[in-house]
């Protein structure tokens, strides 16, 4: 039996409650007024106390999450007066500064517009939360839809707080970005007249969710991949490094970015890029653990390019606001955290609390979600505990063979159901237990339609940018970011790299920084970017090591053996 | 203190990581116990969630000479576990362009990309390595017949851990084969979606310019009218 006996009473309420959810019908929907004060009551962006104020650079006296405020106020890792900036190791158009979909798109299409790229990587080429996305990407390519429709769903979900140019922007190029996909080899799902098979999405109010089975952006992401290898092996100007991140960025002395100091993370040396400009592409913050929450999010999600960004003067936008996932795995501990697709509740389960009730409808817009489980466990006691002290609540799969047929869980979610039998859990049979896990970041480096920060020479693509979601993205939007993004960030980039010439570098950006910090009384604050977190057991150490990466300061190794996956 | 109250509390369990032994708490996956171990990863470690493969990971027994694979991030460590990670492992990759693999009728494109699988003898170690319990074999089969579907379906779920090709003692790289093969489905068999196609040419020709640039000009307060009173579609 794979639940514990604590849980089992609970589990059969979900099971006793099955056929009148069935012939109940869809829990009602919420209305706008009551999710604004579900959302301000209940969302962890509005836990004041777990905020401050930036108190220097360009968003000085706007609010982040400490997590995040630590690391945009960090020392920087390198000492400018004993680099020298005339020994250059690549010379290049444009640098691509993260490889997951957003990164490897922008690499591709400034490669086709002419430029010469490298790309720096900090894991493996591809080690990006583009391979976790699961459910699908967002596009409005079904006649009943169209780029105004989800432009109002995409508003709408980020409570109007938008930029509206790049939600127009999103939503146009949509279509084209699946075409784009397919024609580079992603495998779209196909009903059987060879239309797309689209499904709903939290949110959206049209089919519009592209997929490849439940491994979505797996399929993206392998496919660019392989083609910016074909690319290179063909003797086109595009190469990439590995285990390799930017720690720095460069300018010139026209005050323009033009390229990067990374650092080797196995040998530990640096090398020096010049580009003519560079793409901002590192995704997401989860695991700075905001809040202490777990996180979907991969190993090296660690907000690097908002660093970088927020050191050469670059503004962030909604920064205070990060996407928590309503159905993150609660149980059981080795898997905390652990993303549980969308998909689950677009094909039919149901949020079920530990009485065997339904509390919210499954589609309302993720926010929501999470903020109605979180009002169910805190405020109503209602959640499930766990034997190691998570809480979480019910979400109900057997459902969906229930409404859809035998054979569909299998068919349309393997990787989560190969996932949880993996801990004797068969979600064909038996509910998954779960609770928000922090998802994303909403917001990000500022940037207009064409991708460009209001630096010059520096563009941004994909999760590290902000302003498309607003104050909450909507499910399949993000890989949909990527590619619209990403690609545009390529395509600028490449142009910018074509009319300018970078002049004579240096690191006078970071001097300065390091003197505003001296002046704000921060010499205190950690070294960043984090590069990765550090979930090593620190103890025993020989006195006087150092240990690289940035020890997480929410230890994973307490009471409990091990809370992060 | 911290590692006695753990020690108090649950059993722990001896482990070999490249056969160093060490003591762990019952419970963890590989990957928390190197990092129990203190072991800060660098290279081996990516999604932390079975989708990126870059844990691969082979272990044994100390008593059990039987190899065994796994992803670090998802298997739970047991008694005298003896384990090393691959997170790397060569293999040479066909060079093509995706466009250019329209197969003509009965043309196999992946012996002309991959002429090695044809040595293939059907030993099932690739089937027996992968840590996603896919048919490997079967796929390679259906590669030199030139299957394309059956490769698509029976491989679509595969990381590209590459543990398949590290144990394959005829040096094939059946993930490479099978990524060929799924590429080559995607761009030139898989039917096309005319309205897709249909859409981005409407797009392009600016057919709802106008409709976007009066919803971005709106006020909050009528956008959010026609939200909350837009009609949603049923789901399917």
């Amino acid at each position: 039996m794979p639940y514990p006996a604590s849980m089992e009473e609970s589990k059969r309420k979900v099971e006793e409650t099955r056929k009148r959810r069935l012939e109940g019908g869809n829990f009602p929907r919420i209305s706008g007024e009551e999710r604004e004060v579900l959302v301000s009551k209940f969302h962890p962006d509005f836990v004041k106390e777990t905020f401050r104020k930036l108190r220097i650079g360009p968003n000085k006296g706007g609010l982040a999450p400490v997590e995040i405020t630590d690391l945009l106020e960090g020392n920087s890792r390198i000492d400018p007066d004993r680099i020298d900036l005339d020994k250059i190791d690549y010379d290049v158009d444009v640098l691509v500064i993260g490889c997951g979909g957003a990164g490897g798109s922008a690499a591709l299409l400034a490669e086709e517009n002419g430029s010469s790229v490298l790309i720096s990587s900090k894991l493996r080429l591809g080690d990006a939360n583009t391979i976790g996305a699961q459910a699908g990407t967002q596009a409005c390519d079904r006649p009943n839809d169209s780029p105004a429709i989800h432009y109002l769903d995409t508003m709408g979900g980020g409570h109007y707080t938008n930029v509206p140019e790049l939600v127009e922007a999103l939503a146009k190029d949509s279509p084209d970005a699946i075409k784009w996909l397919e024609e580079l080899g992603v495998n779209w799902d196909k009903e059987p007249d060879n239309s797309m098979h689209e499904l709903s999405g939290g949110g959206a109010s049209r089919r519009r969710l592209h997929s490849c089975k439940d491994y979505t952006g797996l399929e993206e992401m392998r496919v660019i991949r392989d083609e910016i290898r074909q690319r290179h092996m063909h003797g086109r100007k595009i190469d990439w490094l590995e285990f390799e991140p930017a720690i720095e960025l460069l300018r010139d002395d026209k005050g323009q970015v033009a390229g990067a100091i990374l650092m080797n993370l196995e040998t530990k040396q640096m090398s020096i890029v010049r580009a003519g400009a560079v793409v901002m592409a590192t995704g997401g913050m989860g695991r700075t653990h905001i809040q202490g929450f777990p996180t979907t999010n991969h190993y090296g999600a660690t907000a690097d390019g908002l660093v970088l960004a927020y050191r050469v003067g670059c503004p962030l936008v909604d920064i205070d606001t990060m996407q928590y996932h309503p159905t993150g795995a609660a149980f059981p501990p080795q898997i905390l955290g652990f993303l549980v697709t969308e998909k689950v509740r677009t094909l039919g389960a149901e949020l079920i609390n530990r009485d065997g009730e339904q509390f919210v409808h499954p589609l309302e817009a993720r926010d929501t979600e999470a903020s109605a489980e979180i009002r169910e466990c805190k405020e109503r006691g209602k959640g499930v505990i766990t034997p190691t002290g998570e809480v979480g609540v019910w979400l109900d799969s057997p459902m969906i063979d229930i409404k859809r047929g035998a054979g569909t869980i299998q068919r349309e979610i393997p990787a989560m159901v190969r996932q949880f039998a993996r801990f004797n859990i068969d979600i064909v049979t038996e509910p998954m237990l779960v609770y928000p896990t922090l998802h994303y970041q909403n917001g990000g480096i500022k940037i207009n339609a064409d991708a460009a920060t209001p630096i010059p020479g520096l563009f941004a693509g994909g999760e590290c940018e902000g302003g498309v979601h607003g104050r909450n993205r909507l499910i399949g939007n993000s890989t949909l970011d990527l590619f619209v993004f990403g690609r545009r960030a390529g395509r600028s980039a490449a142009k910018w790299a074509k009319e300018v010439k970078p002049g004579k570098l240096t690191l006078d950006h970071v001097r300065k920084w390091q003197s505003e910090i001296k002046d704000a009384g921060l010499e205190d604050m950690p070294v960043s970017p984090m590069i990765l977190p550090n979930y090593a057991r620190q103890e025993r150490y020989v006195p006087g090591f150092q240990p690289l990466g940035q020890v997480s300061p929410y230890t994973p190794f307490g009471d409990r053996a091990v809370r992060w996956i | 203190m911290a590692e006695q109250s753990v020690k108090q509390q649950v059993k722990m369990l001896d482990i070999y990581i490249m056969g160093k032994r060490y003591q762990v708490p019952e419970g963890l996956t590989i990957q928390a116990a190197l990092e129990y171990c203190g072991y800060n990863i660098i290279r081996g470690c990516g999604c932390r969630s079975g989708f990126c493969g870059a844990c691969a990971t082979i272990y044994n027994f100390t008593h059990d000479p039987t190899i065994r694979y796994a992803l670090a991030c998802q298997t739970v460590v047991e008694q005298n576990m003896v384990l090393t990670q691959i997170p790397f492992f060569p293999a040479a990759e066909a060079l093509y362009n995706v466009a250019d693999l329209q197969p003509k009728e009965k043309e196999n494109k992946l012996l002309e990309l991959y002429p090695d699988i044809l040595t293939c003898f059907g030993c099932n170690n690739c089937t027996k390595t992968c840590p996603q319990d896919l048919k490997v074999l079967e796929y390679m089969a259906a590669a030199i017949r030139g299957d394309y579907e059956k490769v698509y379906e029976e491989s679509f779920d595969c990381l590209l851990c590459g543990l398949c090709a590290a144990r394959c003692p005829q040096g094939l790289q059946p993930y490479n084969i099978a990524l060929a093969a799924r590429r080559l489905r995607g761009t030139n068999l898989a039917p096309k979606s005319q309205h897709n196609l249909d859409r981005v040419k409407e797009i392009a020709k600016g057919k709802f310019d106008a409709e976007l640039e009066k919803l971005k000009k709106m006020a909050v307060d009528e956008l959010r009218k026609l939200y909350d009173g837009r009609e949603i579609e049923p789901a399917l």
